[in-house]
Parts: structure tokens; sequence; C-alpha cells
């Protein structure tokens, strides 16, 4: 039996059986991790002594006849802009190469008290700016489905290891499409919760109005599990909002009858490529068969997220990474005055991180902030208005995750327009701080394919839902990358 | 040249005495060990986040309302960035465009007639840490302690209202006197807790249209406020009298040197780049709470000084000097709960009490004597107990010992000597021994009373009643032989 491959509710049973014990769970992984990281090089810090330690504890837990809750001994990986204490959490930028953070994120909290297990902290683009997890100031990973391939970004490294099972289960950060488009990349399910679903606190900032942390899983049922733990109200962080948190596997039903899917036209034109586009469609017509209605319309505002976004993210990560100047922790360059040391220690970020906050200071700028970032959020107000206004009409909304399959390696870094594109898909989701999630709904040149469907605020049980009834009928999550070369 | 009238504006930062900073748990003390009250929040830990503090925005409701300032029904939080190593997170969290309080004012009182001093609005904003600047074996260093860092503050800006460097004094005294009033902040100039930054500008006597205007840091007291932009007009006026422009610029009140500095342009040249803080939402202002907040507000000081003339007696100038000082007026109001001649306590109180304080450096809060006993001081002199001189003595002894009045009475056998029996043998004795006087006396020399007098005085050790005394020497004296 190879445990890396089981589901984590098929684990709990295990364990809770009296099968197998959590650190023979976590040594599989651990052994899993180890075959398939000389390859994909998904991590950047590997916690293999915690976790067993971890581990352990969960089988003591057990052995004294404490119940144990449903992800308990369940090994994950967390993407490293996610704060752990005593742990180095780098954000894969040089600047916090020897950060150690002195303090846990609340999802890391959440998580240890639902006594999930941390197997390592994945790689990502620096300060999850990039879409390819390239801008990894250490090193780059790989697509399992193909080691030519980028796993896209920016949790490449989390998506990497759940499609390979280096993990049961990931946490990414998703300011634009970070867990979806890799998730869809490696074909894998990821979530980006509703804006205020799930707690920031100790999530290192990107874009802190579009950032949201959420679950990257091999199947529906794990996201749902996950989600349940890390959704909530935390008061170290004032945008969690206080919205209850329903048990969000209770709407794992396969059940679309009556169902109203809106299906936006402008997600399937020009740029999307035809064998993606075809996918989707083939995904929707089986949901319709299972008696969801179809509805194509109109988001006439979907050409101007990209522009929004490339102003208002690049603005919040201007003033967010303000704050690495080397005075108080990160990398501080030997200069004796105090402009020197601020111009020679941030010179450490990557150029990509340099180019935002070049752009974002701009945007801000007196005289630039009316025709820039004003005007941004404006449209970020056109854009949530037209969701609301189709959420009115439609129960979710379906589109591709990405415009294409995953990317070769090197391809896009010196075409960085072409690398934006690549989450025009899912930009609006951040915009207007909706639910989305992205599951694997066929493949294209071997690689997977990942569909988007989008929920209002707060309807994550809906999109699960949708994506549990379709998960159900389809053969697509339960397919193994080979962790090898593919064929180009 | 046409007559030069000054314009001055100033603006206040209030540090509101909460118990913890304003977006994190950690206290606010002044005076600890460096960094020892901080936390990833007030530190700028990458991923932490700042958690509005209730009990700050309802200090700042309540100075808002004492300023008579329309309070907001909502308002948002921006950041303000710049770098500098005691900002940790090199941006500031304020507000910008919707401050908390909006329009108000401060009445003052200047040459017996009343001056409104607009304020334009007043908004809540964190701290930043310290610098300190020093050398150890290894060479020079600046070293940063973050235990002011997100300390909240209330930035209040005043309108161009004011007129002269006396103007500004009298209202910052007025302005500080309110916030006491309130309890949200001590004030203490020399803690930080209250700073002043002052902008000036001349302009022809009787136009409306603003000159160029400087902007003056660096003003430590309410004296340095003064002294300051009395120089400003003066170098202001020179340099418009030679026909050159005040450039727009802000300067530095050297202490030492009485002097105000322009500072690099390279160091002022400031884009803010404010824009919402995104992990605050913006703040909803319930206006029953405001009015709620607004009936725990005290008597301010203007309706005071009224009270204590019109309910009172007080004279004005006392009133004032009482209100002036919140702890004063407190301590005064205490006396009279024991002691009811008002005008009688508001003379020790500001005479005798303010007097020793003054020469041992006590402020009220400390002073040894409380307002009890001072009351029961009181009533004993005006029962005839002790006499007004001994009341003074027993006070000194009182105020370096703190015991109360009845028990220094007591074991020093001081009370008065109200017996016309007991008084009327001395008052015998003393005639029997001073023919002269007695017949200077009776030849119509009045003063020869007082020297009698005296005489009895010393034969009790200043315990007799002194008027009983002199209307039993009357008695004795005004018979016929």
């Amino acid at each position: 039996m190879e445990l890396w491959k089981l589901p984590a509710h098929s684990l709990h049973k295990l364990l809770v059986g009296g099968e197998v014990t959590a650190q023979e769970i976590t040594s599989a992984f651990l052994q899993r991790l180890r075959e398939v990281e000389p390859q994909l090089q998904a991590f950047i810090t590997v916690t293999e002594e915690l976790a067993l330690e971890q581990a352990q504890e969960i089988d003591r837990r057990r052995e004294k006849g404490e119940e144990l809750p449903p992800l308990a001994g369940i090994p994950f990986a967390l993407k490293d802009n996610i704060s752990v204490r005593g742990i180095p959490t780098t954000c894969g930028s040089k600047m916090l190469e020897n950060y150690i953070p002195v303090y846990d994120a609340t999802i890391y909290k959440r998580l240890r008290e639902a006594g999930s297990v941390l197997v390592g902290k994945t790689n990502m683009d620096e300060f999850a700016m990039g879409s390819s997890t390239e801008f990894s100031a250490f090193h780059v990973t790989r697509n399992p489905w193909n080691l030519e391939r980028v796993p896209g970004g920016s949790s490449g490294g989390s998506a990497a290891a759940i499609a390979a099972g280096a993990a049961n289960f990931a946490l990414g950060t998703d300011t634009g499409g970070s867990i979806r488009q890799p998730a869809a990349f490696c074909g894998i399910v990821g979530i980006k919760p509703t804006y205020g679903r799930v707690s920031r606190y100790g999530v290192i900032p990107f874009a802190s109005s579009l950032d949201q942390a959420g679950p990257m899983a091999r199947t529906v049922t794990d996201a749902a599990l996950v989600l349940n733990v890390i959704s909530g109200h935390d008061q170290r962080d004032s945008t969690a909002l206080k919205e209850p948190v329903p048990d969000y596997t209770s709407y794992l039903v396969p059940d679309v009858a009556g169902l109203k899917i809106g299906v936006p036209k402008e997600y399937f034109g020009e740029g999307i490529a035809p064998e993606v586009g075809a996918a989707i469609w083939e995904g929707i017509r089986l949901l319709e068969k299972l008696g969801a209605r179809v509805e194509e319309f109109s988001l006439q505002t979907a050409s101007h997220c990209l522009s929004a976004y490339y102003i208002i993210a690049p603005a919040e990560a201007s003033s967010n990474l303000a704050c690495y100047d080397g005075i108080r922790y990160g990398y501080r360059a030997d200069v004796d005055d105090l402009l020197g040391m601020y111009t020679k220690s941030r010179r450490v970020l990557g150029s990509e991180v340099r180019r935002r906050i070049m752009l974002g200071t701009y945007a801000l700028s007196a005289g630039y902030y009316d025709a820039y970032y004003h005007k941004a959020q404006q449209a970020r107000t056109l854009i949530r208005q037209e969701f609301k206004e189709a959420f009115e009409k439609y129960d979710v909304l379906i589109t591709p995750t990405t415009p294409n399959v995953a990317f070769a390696l090197g391809a896009m870094v010196d075409d960085l327009l072409a690398m934006y594109l690549s989450d025009v898909c899912t930009l609006a989701a951040n915009l207007a701080g909706l639910p989305a999630i992205s599951l694997p709904c066929g493949f294209s040149q071997g690689m997977p394919i990942g569909m988007q469907i989008l929920g209002k605020p707060f309807a994550e049980g809906k999109i699960l839902q949708v994506a549990y009834t379709f998960e159900q009928e389809t053969e697509y999550h339960k397919e193994f990358p080979p962790v090898s070369k593919g064929v180009m | 040249m046409q007559e030069l009238e000054p314009v001055i504006g100033l603006e206040i930062h209030v540090e509101l005495m909460t118990k913890t900073k304003l977006f994190c748990g950690c206290s606010v003390g002044f005076g600890a060990e460096p960094n020892s009250q901080t936390c990833p929040v007030c530190l700028g830990h990458p991923g932490s986040l700042p958690v509005l503090n209730k009990q700050a925005v309802e200090y700042a409701v309540k100075a808002g309302l004492a300023l008579n300032c329309r309070i907001a029904s909502t308002c948002k939080f921006d950041r303000k960035q710049y770098f500098y190593p005691d900002m940790s997170k090199n941006y500031q969290i304020s507000q910008y465009d919707q401050p908390l309080c909006g329009e108000g004012y401060v009445d003052l009182e200047v040459d017996g007639k009343k001056k409104r001093i607009r304020i334009k609005r007043a908004h809540l904003e964190e701290d930043a840490g310290k610098l300190v600047h020093g050398s150890t074996a290894g060479g020079d260093v600046s070293l940063v302690d973050y235990n002011r860092s997100g300390v909240p503050l209330l930035e209040i800006v005043t309108e161009p209202d004011i007129s002269s460097p006396a103007e500004a004094r009298l209202f910052l005294t007025k302005l500080r006197n309110i916030i006491q009033y309130t309890g949200v902040s001590d004030c203490r100039m020399e803690e930080g807790s209250l700073r002043c930054d002052a902008n000036i500008s001349l302009r022809p006597r009787g136009t409306t249209e603003l000159g160029t205007k400087t902007e003056i840091k660096n003003l430590n007291s309410f004296r340095a406020v003064e002294r300051a932009l009395a120089y400003e007009i003066e170098r202001q006026t020179k340099v418009l009298a030679a026909g050159e422009r005040v450039i727009q610029e802000t300067r530095h009140w050297d202490e030492q040197a009485e002097v105000t500095r322009g500072m690099r342009s390279k160091e002022e040249a400031h884009d803010y780049r404010y824009f919402p803080d995104p992990n605050l939402l913006p703040l909803l202002v319930d206006q029953g709470w405001v009015e709620r907040i607004r009936a725990t507000l005290p008597e301010l000081p203007d309706a005071r000084k009224r009270r204590f003339m019109e309910e009172l007696g007080l004279s004005d100038y006392d009133a004032e000097v009482l209100v002036a000082a919140k702890d004063v007026a407190d301590y005064y109001e205490e006396v009279l709960k024991y002691y009811g001649d008002a005008k009688m306590a508001v003379n020790w109180v500001m005479v005798e009490l303010m007097g020793l304080l003054r020469k041992e450096g006590l402020e009220i809060t400390a002073c040894p004597v409380s307002a009890e006993n001072l009351g029961k001081l009181l009533v004993l002199q005006e029962k005839g107990t002790i006499s007004g001189k001994m009341a003074k003595d027993i006070f000194a002894e009182m105020f370096s010992t703190g015991q109360d009045p009845e028990t220094i009475v007591k074991e020093k056998g001081l009370s008065q000597i109200s017996d016309a029996g007991v008084l009327a043998g001395l008052v015998d004795k003393v005639l029997a021994a001073n023919p002269e006087s007695v017949a200077a006396y009776r030849g119509g020399k009045d003063r020869a009373l007082g020297y009698l007098v005296g005489q009895v005085m010393k034969e009790t050790r200043g315990q007799a009643n002194p008027q009983l005394v002199n209307q039993l020497l009357r008695e004795r004296l005004d018979q016929p032989e």
C-alpha cells in the first residue's frame, strides 16, 4: 500500500482504525519526498525531524484513546511565506534567507491544533511575485508531469509537492491566481477562499487587499477538510471576517440539479488555447448533463482586470515590502551610512520584485495617484459590481483556470507580459474578493488542464459541491504524475 | 513698507493614555527598558497585522468632543510612507483625508475679548520609535528603541487663526488644559506626550491672502514655541523687507542658539504616497456611542470657571488660576467638601499651599497635605480653636509630616485659649505689670493696646485667642479707674 497516494480521509480511517501509525504515514510521505525532491526541487526547507516529532505526538494521543480530528497525523507542506516560529521563512527571497519568525501564522497554528504534521516549507516566486516559481531566489521547481515545464506559481512548490505525493496537502497563497494557476498546471485542487474567510496573520504579504491563503490538495474532499480548519475569524486580523464557518464537507454531495452555471464568454476568447477551452466546455456539458442549467453571458469588465491588478498589487507591494530595509531583520548590507544601507540592502531583492516595487511606488506618487491607483480602484469597484450582478443570475461561474497548460521552463522569463497573461483568468476573483476553486478537468500535451469555478462571497460550500460532483464523475484526479521528462 | 501681521497655525501631537498601543496589545508605559514593550506588530515583523484599539478611538473621540469637533460617522486609516529607522514598517498608519474628528474650536480670552481658534481636524495615528545615538568600543552607533512605536497619538491641526506668539502659547496652554480635563492624556511636553509644530507666515495687515509659510519643528516647550515664532517673525520680516521671498520649508528650532535653521531640502522632499491601509477596515463610528462618550465628559475648564465665579463667588483671576490646573482645582473642590468658606479656601490653596509646593518643587498630586486635612485645619481656625497665625504654623507642620491638624494641635498643646475666665487673670496680670502702657493707651495712644495684646500672647505662648484678648483688654482699659 502506497500511503502517499491516499487521500486524507482514507489515511484518517487507517489511523484511527489502528492499521497504521501517524509515524508510518509521515515516514511514507517523507520517503516519497526524498524520492522526488531531487527532480522537483519543490521545497526550500524540509522539516523532517519536526514532522516525525509531531507524528509521534499524534500516536501518543491515539494510544491514550483520544479522539483524533480528521487531519490529525496528516502530513502537509506550507508555502514559504507562511510564518512558523523557529523555522526559516524565506518568502523565496535572499532578503529573508536567514529570517526566522518569532511567531506562528494563525493558519499554521490552526493546522497544528488539528494535529497535522509539517513536512516542509515550499518554494515560491520571490515574495509571491511570479507565475512559474522561476523567480525564486533559490532554485527552480519543476512540474512533476513534465520536468521541463514550470509548475506554475507563485505557489509552485506546494503544487508540485502535492501532485507528486511529497505531502498530502499544502497551503498556498493567492494574490492573483497563485494557488489556482499552479494547481491547474500540476493537476490538483486549489482553493482561493473569499477575501476575509482565512486569517492572513503571519502570512508575509504581497498585496494585502488581494492576498488569501488556501488549501491545495489532490481531491476536493481533502481541500474541504483543510478549509474547515483554516477558515474563520481571527482577532489578530481585522479583515478576517466573523462570518460563521460551515462544515464544508457537508457540501460534498454529488448534486447539481437545477444549478445555474454562468459561462462568461470573455474567458474563452482570444489567447485561450483551443484544447483548454474545449476541455472546460466538455466539463460544463457534463455538469449540464447532470442537471445544471448553463448560460453564456458577457462580463464587460473582464478586459480591465489585468491592468487594474497590475496597478493595485504593485502599489500595495511597494508599501508592504518597505519594511525590508536591513534594520530589524533580514539581509543587511555592510555600509556605513543610512541611505547606503537602505539601497544596498534592498538591492538583494530580485529584479521582478524590484520592478513591482518601482511600478507601485510610481502608481502611488503625487501627481500619478489619481491616474493610476485611484482609477484602478474605481475599475475594481466596477468589476466587483459586475460580479455581484452576475451572481444574482447564476449560482457559480465556470472558466478555464489558465489560458494554456504549463509552459516550458524559461519560456517566459524574458516575456513578462506573456507571463502576466497566464493569470488573466484568475485575477478577477482576487479583485472582487470571490472564492474560486481550480480542479483537474483534462489533459493537453500530456499536461493537466484546470477548470475554475467561482462563487459569490462566502459561497465556498457551493463551489465545493459543484467541484465534488464533477470530481465524482471524472477520473482526472486519480492520475499520478510520472515525475519525469515528458514529451514536449 | 506696510505693516505685517503673523498668521500662525499649530499641529499638536497628543499621546493618548491608553493601556495598550494603537494596533497591538503592548503596554505604552514611559521609561521602560528599551525594546521591552514590543511585539511582532509594533516591530513590523513580516506578516503581522494591526488591530485597532477601541479605547484609543474612544479617547480620541472624547478629546475631539472636548474641542467641539464634529465626529465623523465613518473614517479610514492610511499609510504615510517614508523611510526612517524609527519607523518599523517604513510607513506610519495615520489618517489622511478622512480624520476621525472634523472641525472644532477652542475659545481664548485675548485682551479681555473672546478669540476663537478653529480646529481644522484631529486624527489618530501611531507613534514611531526613538533613535538613540551613541558610541561604543566599535565606534559610533545609532540604536533604535521601539517601545514608543505604535503608541496612539491624536494629531490636532488648527486653522491659521493665531495672530501672535503669545496667543500661540495661550492656545497651547488652554488646549493642554482641556485635554487634561478629559483625562485622555497627561500632555507632558518633557516626556513627549504633547508635541507641537508651528506653521507661520506673514502678510500685510488687513489682507486675507496667506503668505508663504515655514514649518518650525523641534519645539520642546511652550516657551520654545513662543520664542521660535517670535524669532521667525523677525526673520521673515527681514527677508520680506529685503525684497526677497520666504522659502516654504521646514525649519528646526535651535534651543541653545535661539534661532530657527532651515533643514536641507533633500531631507524634506517627501512624497508620502498616502493610500488606504488595506489591513484595516473603514471605521464606522456609531453616533450613539459618541453620545455615550459625550455623556462621560467632565466639566471642562470654561464651564468650571463660570461655576467658580457664579456659584462660589471667586474672582475672575482666582477662578482662572484654579481651573488652569485641573489638579489644583480638583484639590480645591475637595477642600470645600470639608470646609464651607470658598473664598478663604481659595486663598489658602493659592497662597499657602501653592507657595509651599513651589518651594519644595512638588506637584499638587504629590502634596503631603490631603485636601481633607486642609479643610479640617480651616475649620479649626474658623471655630477659633486656633488662631490664623497658628493655622499657618500648623499647616507648615502638616506639610512636612503629613499629619492631620487635630493630632498636631493635641500633641503640641497648641489649641487656642478662648476661655475668658482663664484669660481675664492673665490680662489683669499684664495690666498690673505695664502701668506705662496702660497710661499711654488711656492717654490716647491706641498703639499701646497692641503691645499689651502681645504681652498676653507671650504669656500664653501664642495660644490665647487674640480677638478675645483684645476684647478683654479694651473692656478693662475702657472702664473708669
